[in-house]
C-alpha cells in the first residue's frame, strides 16, 4: 500500500435548514417567515486513505456519508477543518485534481438521455483533452472489461439500468482517474448487475491501483471490495478499522448447529456446558465464541456421536446495522 | 485558457445537441412554425400601433421594422443559447447535476452556458437579418464599413447584456432554488425591447435604461442602422456590457462557494 493520498483533518460541515410546522398556518408562517437554523452535519472528522486502498463508507441515510464524498471531491466548502486529496485543496478544483478524480452516482446520470452513450464518452473525451485515437482505446479498453458493446450505440432512454450504469462508469473512467468516489453505485441494480460492477472494480483497482472511495446500503459491495470501513454516525466517525475486525467486535459469537446421531447424545451434549441455545430432538445449536471455536469442536467431535455440523455466521446486514444505531450499540 | 481545447469542447457541443435535438423532428417542425408565426403576429402588431399616427416617439414605421429585425436576431439567439442553457441551470441546481458540470476540468460556466443549442433558432436569427435586410433597403440606407462594424458590435453588447442579465438570475438558483417567475418576467421586460425607447414616459425610459437596460438591447443597435446614434451612446452600451459580463462572471464564483448540491 502506497503514500496517504487523503488527508482529512478536524473536518466540520453545517448547513442552514428551515423547518416547516404542518398545515395551511404552518405553510403560511414558513412563507411569511422562514426560520432556519445551522445544522451541524459533519463534526470535526479526521482520516487518511492511502494510494490503492478501497475504503467504505457506512452510516444510515443522513449520516453524512454523501457529504463526506463531496467535501472530499470538492463539491461542497467545507466549514472547518482542512482536506488534502492528492495534494491538493478539493474545493478549488484545480484543473489537474479534476483529471485526477471521478465521482459516481447511483441515482444521478451525466449520459446525454437522448443519445448512444458512445456519444458522452466522446464528448468527455474532448473535455479531458485526449484525441480520439487514445479515447477510442480507452472505450475499447473499459468496454471489454464491464462485457458492455452494442448498446453503446443505443440511445441511453432504451437501456436497462444496468447497461446504463456500466456507460456511466466508462464516461466517468475514460480519463483514467487516480480517485474514485462512488456514491451507491449499485442502487437499483439486479443482483447479476451488482456482483459485475464489484467485480469490474476489483479489477479496475488491481489493474491501475486506484483509490476507492465507496458507499453503499448494500453491504455485500462493502464485504466484497473493501478491507476498510469508516462508519458514519450522525456525522462523526464511530468507528475506522479493518471491516473483519469490525464483524469479529460486533459479533464476537457463532452458532453451530450439531446433528447428534441419537437424541442421548444431544441430551449428553445439552449438559455437558456448552452454552445452548435450543433444542428439538437430535439437533442442538450452540453459541461458541469466535476465539475458541476450533478448540470447542474438536472436544465435540471427540466425545460425541456427531452426524453432521453447520457453523452458521450471523447475517451481515443484521451486524452491520447494529453499527448504523450506536446509541444502541456501542462499539 | 486552453482555446484549442475549448473550441473542440464546443465542436462537441454543437454536434451532441443538434444529434440530440433531431432525435424529435416533430418538434422542430413545430418550433419553426412558431417562429414564423410570431414574427408575422409581431409585424402586424406593430402595424396596428402605427395605424393611426404615422410617427410614434419620432419614429416612422419602415424605422421600427429595424428594432423589430434586432429584437427577432436576439430573440432567435436567446431560443439558440440562452433558452436551452441558462433555464437548465436550475434543473441542475434543483437535481444536484450541476456536480458533474463542477468535476469536469472546464471552465463551468461555459459548460452551462453553451452545452445545448435548440436549431429551430436560427431560423429566427436568419428571418431577423432578412428583415434587416429588407428595412436597410426601403429605408435607404447606405452601407460602409464603419457603419457595418457598428452595428455589428452594438448587436454583440446587445448579446452580452442580454446573457448577463438572464445568467444572474438563474445564479440566484444557489440560494432561492426556485427562480422560474424571475425568467419569466426578464422574457416579458424582453418584449419591451420590441418598441422605441422614445416611445415610452421619461420614468419608464429612465427605468429601462438604468435599471433593467432593455432600451440599449435592441434601441441604441437600431439607432446606429439608422444612423441616428451618438458616439458617447455606443460607449455606454459598450461600458454596460462589460460591466454586466463581468458582474456575472464574479457573481457566479461567488455563489459557487454556496452550492451544497442536492441530497442523495
Amino acid at each position: 500500500m502506497g503514500q496517504n493520498i487523503i488527508d482529512v483533518r478536524n473536518l466540520s460541515k453545517s448547513f442552514d435548514v428551515s423547518s416547516k410546522e404542518p398545515g395551511l398556518k404552518g405553510t403560511i408562517k414558513h412563507f411569511l417567515r422562514r426560520q432556519t437554523k445551522s445544522l451541524k452535519v459533519i463534526k470535526d472528522v479526521s482520516f487518511e486513505i492511502k494510494q490503492g486502498e478501497i475504503v467504505g463508507f457506512l452510516g444510515a441515510n443522513g449520516a453524512g456519508k454523501t457529504t463526506i464524498l463531496k467535501m472530499l471531491c470538492g463539491l461542497i466548502y467545507p466549514s472547518e477543518g482542512s482536506i488534502l486529496v492528492s495534494g491538493y485543496l478539493p474545493f478549488r478544483r484545480k484543473e489537474n485534481f479534476l483529471k485526477n478524480i471521478t465521482l459516481i452516482m447511483g441515482q444521478k446520470q451525466q449520459l446525454i438521455w437522448d443519445l448512444p452513450p458512445i456519444e458522452s464518452f466522446y464528448l468527455n473525451a474532448s473535455i479531458y483533452d485526449l484525441d480520439k485515437f487514445e479515447a477510442k482505446k480507452r472505450i475499447k479498453k473499459l468496454s471489454g472489461m464491464l462485457e458492455i458493446d452494442e448498446e453503446l450505440f443505443i440511445p441511453v432512454r432504451k437501456l436497462s439500468l444496468g447497461q446504463r450504469m456500466k456507460s456511466e462508469l466508462i464516461a466517468a473512467l475514460i480519463h483514467e482517474p487516480n480517485i474514485l468516489f462512488l456514491d451507491e453505485p449499485t442502487l437499483g441494480l439486479d443482483i447479476n448487475a451488482q456482483r459485475n460492477l464489484r467485480k469490474f472494480l476489483q479489477k479496475y483497482n488491481k489493474e491501475t491501483n486506484a483509490t476507492i472511495c465507496l458507499t453503499s446500503h448494500y453491504m455485500k459491495d462493502i464485504t466484497s471490495l473493501c478491507k476498510r470501513v469508516i462508519c458514519v454516525h450522525e456525522g462523526a466517525i464511530s468507528y475506522d478499522g479493518k471491516l473483519d475486525l469490525l464483524l469479529k467486535k460486533l459479533s464476537p459469537v457463532k452458532e453451530i448447529l450439531i446433528v447428534c446421531r441419537s437424541e442421548e447424545d444431544a441430551i449428553k451434549l445439552e449438559n455437558s456446558g456448552f452454552n445452548v441455545k435450543n433444542k428439538i430432538k437430535n439437533e442442538i445449536t450452540i453459541k461458541i465464541e469466535n476465539n475458541s471455536i476450533t478448540s470447542s469442536l474438536k472436544t465435540i467431535l471427540n466425545n460425541f456421536d456427531i452426524e453432521d455440523l453447520f457453523i452458521n455466521e450471523p447475517p451481515i446486514d443484521e451486524v452491520i446495522g447494529k453499527v448504523l444505531i450506536k446509541k444502541d450499540y456501542d462499539i | 485558457m486552453n482555446l484549442r481545447k475549448y473550441l473542440k469542447v464546443y465542436k462537441k457541443f454543437l454536434h451532441t445537441s443538434l444529434a440530440s435535438e433531431l432525435e424529435y423532428k416533430t418538434n422542430i417542425l413545430v418550433d419553426l412554425i412558431t417562429a414564423i408565426l410570431s414574427l408575422v403576429g409581431s409585424i402586424f402588431l406593430l402595424s396596428i400601433f402605427f395605424q393611426n399616427n404615422g410617427y410614434i416617439g419620432g419614429w416612422k414605421f419602415e424605422q421600427a421594422l429595424i428594432i423589430q429585425a434586432i429584437y427577432t436576431i436576439l430573440n432567435g439567439i436567446t431560443n439558440t443559447w440562452f433558452n436551452p442553457n441558462l433555464t437548465e441551470i436550475v434543473k441542475h441546481i434543483r437535481e444536484g447535476t450541476l456536480d458533474f458540470v463542477l468535476l469536469k476540468p472546464i471552465d463551468s460556466q461555459f459548460f452551462i452556458s453553451l452545452k445545448k443549442i435548440n436549431p429551430s433558432g436560427f431560423l429566427e436569427i436568419m428571418l431577423g437579418f432578412l428583415l434587416l435586410f429588407f428595412c436597410i433597403r426601403i429605408n435607404q440606407i447606405s452601407l460602409n464599413l464603419i457603419f457595418l462594424t457598428l452595428s455589428l458590435f452594438t448587436i454583440c453588447c446587445s448579446i452580452c447584456i442580454l446573457y448577463s442579465l438572464w445568467f444572474f438570475i438563474s445564479t440566484t438558483t444557489i440560494w432561492f432554488v426556485k427562480t422560474w417567475n424571475a425568467i419569466e418576467v426578464l422574457r416579458s421586460f424582453l418584449y419591451i425591447g420590441r418598441f422605441p425607447l422614445n416611445s415610452f414616459s421619461f420614468s419608464l425610459r429612465i427605468f429601462f435604461s438604468v435599471f433593467i437596460p432593455i432600451a440599449f438591447i435592441t434601441t441604441i443597435p437600431s439607432e446606429v442602422f439608422l444612423g441616428l446614434s451618438e458616439l458617447w451612446k455606443i460607449l455606454l452600451e459598450a461600458i454596460v456590457a462589460i460591466v454586466f459580463l463581468f458582474t456575472s462572471r464574479k457573481f457566479w464564483l461567488f455563489a459557487l462557494k454556496f452550492y451544497t448540491s442536492a441530497s442523495s
